[in-house]
């Protein structure tokens, strides 16, 4: 409860300084989805996040670099506030999804909206048609033929229907890495969310599975707006319309993916891109 | 070789093969005790041993199907009251507790665990038997249902606990409630371990005859309904086994084998469920 006022203090000093800022944080071109004014995040004591402030645009796909410990993946999960099951934790500042605070809202109304992959796939101990079909029955979305429909749908916008249509009632576990990879994928689109997060989906996926996943993000950024969060610089170089370098918790630079990896303007940045530390 | 190196060698030799023999002595107390179980009571190990009510003093023959059939009662009100609670509190211990309340709570349930059964008896006998007024199978029942929840609570918290967290975060994700993750994706994961504590908490309380014999007692005749005392194996190998009669002590060699092989069956049954979880389980 505190923190939701406080935010809402946040928000309101935030507003005319974001402003401000923005023009050369981001080109003017694109409208943020998402917008982060004055983040700073806590595990007790510690704080983790140290007033990070950027607009993610809609319908692109943005991507978190930096090394391990960076804050990046703490960062991604104040975006669906995933953060909040770890105890003891504190979010201070605010995050806007089309101008709304996100901790204002309904928890499970905001993941909906905006969904998340993780770093290890985690599909459920159920049929693949379960796995994919379980955000629609949780939400209560569709029921009957529908749901069939919706699940093939989401599978095949995951690239993976083709490999799946005939075992659809077999274990998820039954799945190679790559195809759970994106089985959490098609999961998590089987609810339409208007943002996916994806927090390394990559690090545990060989190169031709990990170029799958590359492949299918550019294809998804058409209808939903992506923050990927990586440790593979070339990762980021090929996906990514814009990135952030975060660096002990603040966000160091935040520009369009040529800028950043062609002429960086902070050295902290060019240091990290051109392989002298992290 | 000197006195000293005869010396090691010996004492070497003697303490290995009281390891070997004691833990011979461990496993083979049960198989002396199923043969011995078997050899006084196979004469009187018949179908009508199953269905057939026990005889009168005097006349041969007879069985003990009251008493199977009031056991398996005994075990459905256990079941049906002991296990909610410790499924849930469980749950609550595992999902929801913080650190001194979790503590706490796993304490207690440990030192109710170690409860002597006979004091779960009188606590029954002085909350259910005395402002009813009379023995009954549904005494009985509360009372194995008592001591069922420590059990249940400790295996369910436990298996609910190897459940990873990221399965958890998943169903997060997608929108589903707190109390929905756990019901539709926590829960069913650990299934397979939940219902084998569930066995073993059951096995375990079937034999119990301490907090029986003053709150289901015993009954000579079919029991009709809950409200009314009811025969069970336990008691009933308590009854017969400390009669004069030749006939009742075989027959009571016989209620305890059967008795014994229940608890191996659901024991081994319970292995089985839980080794097949293997396969799905993953990181």
């Amino acid at each position: 409860m505190e923190d939701i006022a406080e935010s809402g203090v946040v928000i309101g000093a935030r507003g005319p300084e974001q402003g401000v800022d923005q023009p050369e944080k981001t080109p003017a071109k694109s409208i943020a989805k998402v917008s982060v004014g004055g983040l700073n995040f806590f595990y007790g004591p510690r704080q983790v996040l140290f007033d990070i402030s950027l607009e993610i645009p809609e319908g692109k796909i943005t991507a978190l670099i930096g090394p391990s410990g960076c804050g990046k993946s703490t960062f991604l999960r104040t975006l669906n506030r995933m953060n909040e099951t770890v105890p003891n934790t504190r979010a201070e500042g605010s995050v806007l999804l089309d101008g709304e605070n996100i901790f204002d809202m309904d928890v499970v109304q905001l993941r909906r909206r905006v969904g998340m992959v993780f770093q290890k796939s985690n599909p459920f101990p159920k049929s693949i048609f379960e796995n994919v079909a379980y955000g629609l029955r949780v939400n209560g979305l569709v029921r009957g033929v529908t749901m069939a429909e919706v699940v093939e749908k989401s599978l095949r916008r995951a690239a993976l229907w083709d490999e799946v249509k005939d075992q659809l009632h077999k274990s998820a576990y039954a799945l190679s890495g790559g195809q759970q990879q994106r089985l959490c994928i098609a999961r998590a689109l089987a609810i339409d969310p208007e943002v996916l997060l994806l927090d390394e989906p990559c690090s545990a996926l060989d190169p031709i599975a990990t170029a799958k996943i590359e492949d299918l993000l550019l294809d998804l950024v058409s209808t939903c707006t992506i923050v990927i969060v990586t440790h593979n610089m070339q990762q980021a170089a090929r996906v990514a319309d814009h990135t952030g370098f975060f660096l002990l918790g603040k966000l160091i630079e935040f520009n369009r993916t040529d800028v950043i990896f062609k002429k960086p303007a902070r050295k902290e940045t060019e240091d990290y891109i051109t392989g002298r530390f992290g | 070789m000197r006195f000293r190196d005869y010396r090691r060698k010996f004492v070497n030799i003697v303490m290995l093969s009281l390891t070997g023999v004691c833990a011979l002595v461990s496993v083979s107390i049960l198989f002396f005790v199923l043969g011995y179980l078997l050899v006084h009571g196979w004469k009187a190990l018949s179908w009508d041993f199953f269905i057939k009510l026990p005889a009168p003093v005097g006349e041969s023959g007879g069985g003990m199907g009251n008493a199977i059939i009031g056991s398996a009662k005994l075990l459905l009100i256990a079941l049906l009251s002991g296990v909610p609670v410790g499924l849930i509190a469980g749950v609550y211990l595992a999902e929801f507790s913080g650190k001194a309340v979790g503590f706490t709570v796993r304490y207690v349930a440990d030192l109710l665990n170690g409860v002597p059964s006979i004091v779960m008896g009188i606590f029954i006998y002085t909350v259910v038997v005395l402002p009813m007024h009379h023995f009954s199978a549904l005494a009985g029942g509360l009372a194995l249902g008592a001591m069922l929840v420590p059990i249940v609570l400790r295996s369910t918290e436990d298996f609910l606990r190897g459940v990873p967290s990221s399965l958890r975060e998943a169903a997060l994700a997608l929108g589903a409630s707190r109390w929905r993750a756990i019901a539709t994706v926590v829960i069913p994961a650990a299934g397979r371990g939940i219902t084998t504590g569930i066995l073993l908490a059951l096995a375990r309380v079937a034999g119990e005859t301490a907090p029986l014999l003053f709150t289901s007692f015993q009954s000579q005749y079919w029991s009709q309904g809950f409200n009314q005392p009811t025969a069970s194996l336990p008691v009933m190998i308590y009854t017969y086994a400390i009669s004069p009669y030749e006939n009742w002590h075989r027959q009571a060699w016989a209620a305890g084998f059967i008795l014994l092989m229940l608890v191996l069956i659901a024991n081994i049954g319970a292995r089985l469920l839980l080794s097949r979880r293997a396969s799905p389980a993953r990181g």
